[in-house]
């Protein structure tokens, strides 16, 4: 190998790593906020590419009708819970919330997929769609549980994995769908070719990355979630209800995993189910990360990117087989060096 | 004085063994109770029941309106506020943080409001702002406590509810506690005070209910309990003569 080739891998590293970062930082955030192993991030992935190439080809997404199913139930789960505590005044805003906001984005991307519109605009709306899942499913599946143990927890995201991969077959379709690349442009610097697209990817990450951080330091909204994940009780004294954190931290993820599908759109053609390998790469990141370290899954995440490039290009039939190996040698280093403790003051 | 809150008849269980028995208890506004009693007796489970913390059968009665039907941040949002005895601060996150996230529930009022509330636990706890950046999970025990008041008083509290504030706490810092909650019942607080300190308890409060495995056993002014020779004897450590 030449610095040319390995330049070349380590720039295809830093990209896969990058994505995988989002990745990681959801599944951390979904964990220290409520618990839940959130097993289904993948779909999201695949979603968000799905949703992009459907409005590419003018066509409407799959995610339309997802959205109004999912709407149509957490709505009828809003209205039961109303009548059952015997607050019926509540109805109206609460259908508003959890039904009328979802038929709204689902009405705009009806109304947008024949236009064609600019990328950018197609970018936000594929966002808008997939993003709105989240809350959605949280509200499904796990707001009734949110008492339950981890494993309980953990069951039901396997179950919900093979119930969105169904929908996501039903809705989308068996075909892939790749998107074409934001910029085909490259430059060089030195003998080495950079993408401009690689650049946009790992500018992205970087940025949402840098957001999240603003948020969860500065904003009291961020402050509330990081407080329910050091101290459930703590933070229901203060008032922030588990399940307004578990929706609000569900949208913040799905956020995240709808900017992995629009960015590696380009990067590999994606089938409804190719998202759970993708969630696979982000979860060894996490992992590194004790699903507890934001930087280090990070760090993780980018660490699996990399040594996923390289072995594609020693041993390719086996790269997927390196990149999941390396999850023992973690997982023993973990569970040697962690000390297990109660939730302490 | 009208009553703020009015518990009436309330059992709470765990499981198959009841803690509370059919216990009831009124807290007028403006004044202190106290609820002393041995370890076990059920006083901090009570508390969990008034905040919606613990499945309770009874009546309660906030400001006249049920609130069994409410969760614990609908209580929160409607003055009620609970400094427990584990304290529950957020002990990753600064001081600062932890004041701020106090004020949670009052997030409508803005910016401005929320700053002046700041200012105003600031200047009732000074050493508080002096480690206003430090991680609440580094500070003293006393320090602690004073936090754990600090953020529920930027809730602006109604009904204040404190379980154990002097709990593992030195002499002089309790008089202190003890000291600002007597001066929150001089600025409107209502507070609900359970203590196993009961002489401090007594000295402060207006009104005093004993508990005993689960049951009111006597209750009255909080100086007739001081002088009642039972009380006295189990409680104060004063022998009967």
């Amino acid at each position: 190998m030449d610095l040319s080739i390995a330049a070349l891998l380590t720039q295809d590293g830093i990209t896969n790593g990058a994505i995988y970062a989002l990745l990681a930082l959801a599944l951390v955030l979904v964990f220290a906020v409520t618990r839940v192993i959130w097993v289904p991030s993948g779909e999201f992935v695949a979603f968000g590419t799905l949703t992009l190439a459907g409005l590419q080809l003018g066509r409407t997404p799959g995610t339309v009708g997802l959205l109004v199913a999912m709407a149509l139930v957490a709505g009828a789960m809003e209205v039961a819970g109303c009548l059952r505590r015997g607050e019926p005044r509540r109805i109206p805003g609460r259908l508003a919330l959890w039904v009328g906001a979802p038929l709204a984005i689902a009405a705009a991307i009806v109304a947008l997929a024949p236009l064609q519109a600019h990328l950018a605009v197609q970018v936000v709306a594929t966002l808008a769609a997939v993003t709105a899942l989240g809350p959605l499913l949280y509200r499904i599946a796990y707001q009734p549980l949110a008492e339950a143990s981890v494993l309980v927890l953990l069951i039901v995201s396997v179950a919900v994995h093979f119930a969105l991969l169904g929908l996501g077959l039903w809705f989308f379709g068996a075909e892939g769908s790749r998107t074409p690349p934001f910029s085909s442009a490259t430059f060089t610097i030195g003998a080495v070719n950079v993408s401009v697209q690689s650049l946009l990817v790992v500018a992205t990450s970087l940025l949402l990355i840098l957001a999240l951080y603003l948020f969860f330091g500065r904003a009291l909204y961020g402050k509330a979630l990081r407080a329910t994940a050091l101290n459930r009780v703590g933070a229901r004294l203060v008032g922030v209800s588990p399940s307004f954190a578990g929706a609000l931290t569900f949208t913040l993820a799905s956020l995240l995993c709808a900017f992995c599908g629009v960015l590696i759109g380009p990067i590999t053609t994606v089938y409804y189910d190719s998202g759970f390998l993708v969630s696979l790469k982000g979860f060894v990141g996490a992992i590194i990360g004790g699903l507890a370290s934001y930087p280090l899954a990070a760090a993780g995440a980018l660490l699996v990117g990399l040594i996923e490039s390289f072995s594609s290009f020693w041993a390719s039939a086996f790269k997927e087989v390196i990149v999941f190996t390396l999850i023992i040698p973690v997982l023993l280093w973990r569970s040697l060096t962690t000390r297990h403790h109660e939730e302490d003051e | 004085m009208s009553a703020l809150l009015e518990v009436a008849d309330l059992s709470v269980s765990y499981g198959k063994v009841e803690a509370v028995h059919h216990v009831a208890l009124t807290a007028a506004e403006g004044s202190i109770v106290t609820v002393i009693g041995p370890n076990g007796a059920g006083k901090t489970t009570m508390l969990g029941a008034v905040m919606g913390l613990l499945p309770a059968r009874g009546s309660i009665r906030y400001l006249g309106e049920p609130l069994e039907r409410l969760s614990v941040e609908q209580r929160v949002a409607r003055g009620l506020v609970l400094v427990p005895e584990r304290r529950e601060l957020f002990a990753g996150m600064s001081v600062e943080d932890n004041l701020q996230l106090g004020a949670f529930a009052r997030r409508g009022e803005g910016e401005r409001a929320a700053r002046r509330a700041l200012d105003e636990v600031y200047h009732r706890f000074p050493r508080l702002h002096q480690r206003r950046v430090q991680l609440a999970g580094t500070l003293s025990g006393g320090e602690r406590q004073m936090l754990a008041l600090g953020r529920a008083l930027m809730g602006r509290p109604r009904l204040l509810m404190l379980d154990e504030p002097s709990l593992g706490l030195a002499p002089l810092i309790v008089k202190e506690i003890f000291a600002i909650v007597a001066q929150l019942r001089a600025g409107g607080v209502t507070i609900l005070l359970v203590e196993q300190n009961a002489r401090a308890a007594l000295q402060v409060a207006d009104y005093g209910y004993v508990l005993e495995t689960g049951d009111v056993a006597t209750h009255g002014r909080a100086a007739d309990l001081a002088s009642d020779p039972k009380v006295a004897a189990t409680y104060l450590g004063i022998k009967a003569a």
